[in-house]
């Protein structure tokens, strides 16, 4: 059963001058991971914003958890949790107040809050930290206090937008954790990132967006089919260079490329771990021993640029927008 | 109910916001009582505070619109209002949890003025019951201005636009009424504004209801300055009808 489902959603900002859907569908299968993957701008924050209720689109329709957004969207309310790209928690509550209070917005009661508000400190790691004020916390521990206050009433679907963005390393990995975590106890999660690593390690299906559409979608490892499939790549000393690559272009039957600052020649190659067996026998037996070989799998940041004709990660700064929130993100 | 219980939490854990916002117009009282009071001349018995305490009391709830609205534009910039417009709860309750808790909030404020004030001459004649009411009709005049501040709120894109927009709405407002001087002074035109300004009704009406003679110029004799309490009454109906239908308008589409 689909879990979430959107289908031909459009929303334009500012009377249609900016299009931040065009006509985007897609669909997560209960209790897997959807990843929507694409760069600043590309819809991501707009899309989740319609599947948790708190935008309307122009057009289209969506259902999460079996439920309309559209026409009931209080009964969506139910079901969903979502943690954005800001820690929405008050600075000045301790951590242990803010899920405490969020308990009790969900009619939990003062006891069943509290009893709940514990058990996710503890599971979060931030029993130690619970009374002290949030804007002690590092930002690693504020998305993990704010994912758990999404996690209240232990919602079927959980939107996660941008969960690690602007984290260290550490705090991304602590956040990768906790996420993994949350997947093995059969949460149907949709989580938008512009980070290809992140999408490729949490994701059981990964859409790539793009200007507000899905421009491609499928597993990791089918993305990457999709590009081609793997490449052979040999450093050999310079003298050798001319007779590895005949050597290379032999074997692959395709062409082979030289990169003369790395000494490095590469092609494509259908036939994996044999091509490059055959390769190497080749070689010894031209006398030539490679510095360094290896078959590399195209990495989705090369998916992203084959799909889009541009690098994933824009170093301009773009504006997002979010609503009526503009906010230029590195 | 918990949504004010939060924004009553946050003032304990940051006592700072409860004494600055006790703190200025406790000031006020002081600056006004003494540098105004001494060249202000009045035959008012009791002296120019007694005239002066009610257009305090008045301003100080009228500026609750600032502090409504500014807290609200803070809230809607961390993401606070989409976490909260995400959960299952009355999509009211935020809002509605906002102008009471500011509403808790003048309630200890104007009890701290009431104090300075007695402390600096004031002395109302008109007996406890009369006060009482007098207070209270503060408090549902700073409710309902309450709501303008959450429409600000929700209208601005910073927290720093919302306390200017509130000060240009709130500074002439309060100036231009009898509120701290006399307007038998004002040109002519401004004594009709000053007249049907709301601020100068609710002072009027204070002060009537803690034991005051109003004086008025060009004015007297019209509808709000023989009927200060009622014409009050019916200003925060009217903000009331106007601005809570607009600011849950607002809220719903906050994003769009």
């Amino acid at each position: 059963m689909k879990s979430v489902i959107a289908e031909d959603l459009v929303k334009t900002y500012r009377n249609g001058a900016v299009r931040a859907l065009d006509h985007l569908s897609l669909d997560v299968e209960e209790g897997t991971v959807l990843s929507v993957l694409g760069p600043n701008g590309a819809g991501k924050t707009t899309c989740v914003r319609i599947l948790a209720t708190l935008l309307k689109p122009d057009s289209g329709r969506a259902m999460v958890g079996g439920i309309d957004v559209i026409k009931h969207p209080e009964k969506v309310r139910e079901v969903i949790g979502l943690s954005g790209q800001y820690a929405a928690v008050d600075e000045i509550l301790t951590g242990w107040d803010n899920l405490v209070m969020f308990g009790q917005l969900y009619h939990l009661g003062k006891k069943a809050s509290i009893a709940r508000a514990e058990e996710l400190l503890e599971r979060f790691s931030l029993t130690d930290s619970a009374k002290r004020p949030i804007k002690t916390y590092s930002g690693g521990m504020r998305r993990r206090l704010d994912l758990a206050a999404s996690l209240i009433v232990k919602p079927k679907v959980l939107f996660l937008d941008e969960p690690t963005t602007g984290l260290d390393p550490r705090g991304r990995q602590e956040m990768w954790s906790v996420i993994e975590e949350l997947v093995k106890g059969g949460v149907t999660l949709l989580l938008t990132t512009q980070y290809l690593e992140e999408a490729d390690q949490l994701a059981d299906e990964i859409a790539v967006i793009d200007h507000g559409k899905v421009i491609a979608r499928g597993t990791s490892d089918a993305l990457k089919k999709q590009v081609g499939g793997e490449r052979l790549e040999i450093v050999v000393e310079t003298q050798n260079i001319a007779k590895a690559l005949e050597v290379v272009a032999t074997v692959s039957g395709n062409k082979a490329t030289l990169d003369e600052g790395l000494r490095m020649i590469s092609s494509p190659v259908s036939t994996g771990a044999t091509a490059l067996i055959e390769t190497l026998r080749s070689l010894d037996a031209a006398g030539i021993h490679p510095l360094d070989v290896g078959l590399k799998r195209p990495s989705l940041d090369d998916v992203f640029l084959s799909l889009t004709g541009h690098a994933a990660e824009e170093k301009s700064e773009e504006v997002e927008v979010t609503g009526r929130r503009k906010k230029a993100k590195k | 109910m918990i949504i004010t219980q939060r924004q009553l939490r946050l003032l304990t854990r940051v006592p700072e916001v409860l004494i600055f916002s006790t703190i200025q117009p406790v000031m006020f009282v002081l600056l006004f009582r003494y540098v105004f009071g001494g060249s202000i001349s009045t035959d008012q018995p009791g002296g120019y505070v007694q005239l002066l305490m009610p257009g305090i009391f008045v301003q100080t709830v009228a500026f609750t619109l600032a502090g409504t609205a500014s807290g609200l534009a803070e809230d809607m910039k961390k993401g606070l209002i989409d976490r909260f417009r995400s959960l299952p709860i009355s999509q009211l309750a935020l809002i509605m949890g906002r102008t009471l808790g500011d509403s808790l909030l003048n309630i200890v404020v104007l009890a701290v003025m009431g104090i300075a004030g007695y402390i600096v001459g004031w002395r109302p004649t008109s007996g406890l019951l009369s006060v009482v009411i007098g207070f209270v009709f503060l408090l549902l005049f700073g409710y309902a201005l309450s709501w303008v501040g959450i429409l600000v709120g929700l209208s601005a894109s910073d927290a720093r636009v919302v306390q200017n927009v509130s000060f240009i709405v709130t500074f002439p407002l309060t100036f231009l009424s009898n509120a701290f001087a006399p307007t038998t002074g004002m040109p002519r035109a401004l004594q009709y504004f000053a007249e049907w300004n709301p601020v100068s009704t609710m002072v009027a009406g204070c002060r009537e209801l803690f034991g005051l003679e109003n004086q008025f110029g060009a004015t007297a004799g019209s509808f709000p300055s023989e009927n200060p309490l009622l014409t009050s009454f019916l200003y925060m109906i009217i903000i009331m009808a106007i601005f809570i239908p607009l600011s849950v308008r607002k809220y719903k589409r906050a994003s769009d």
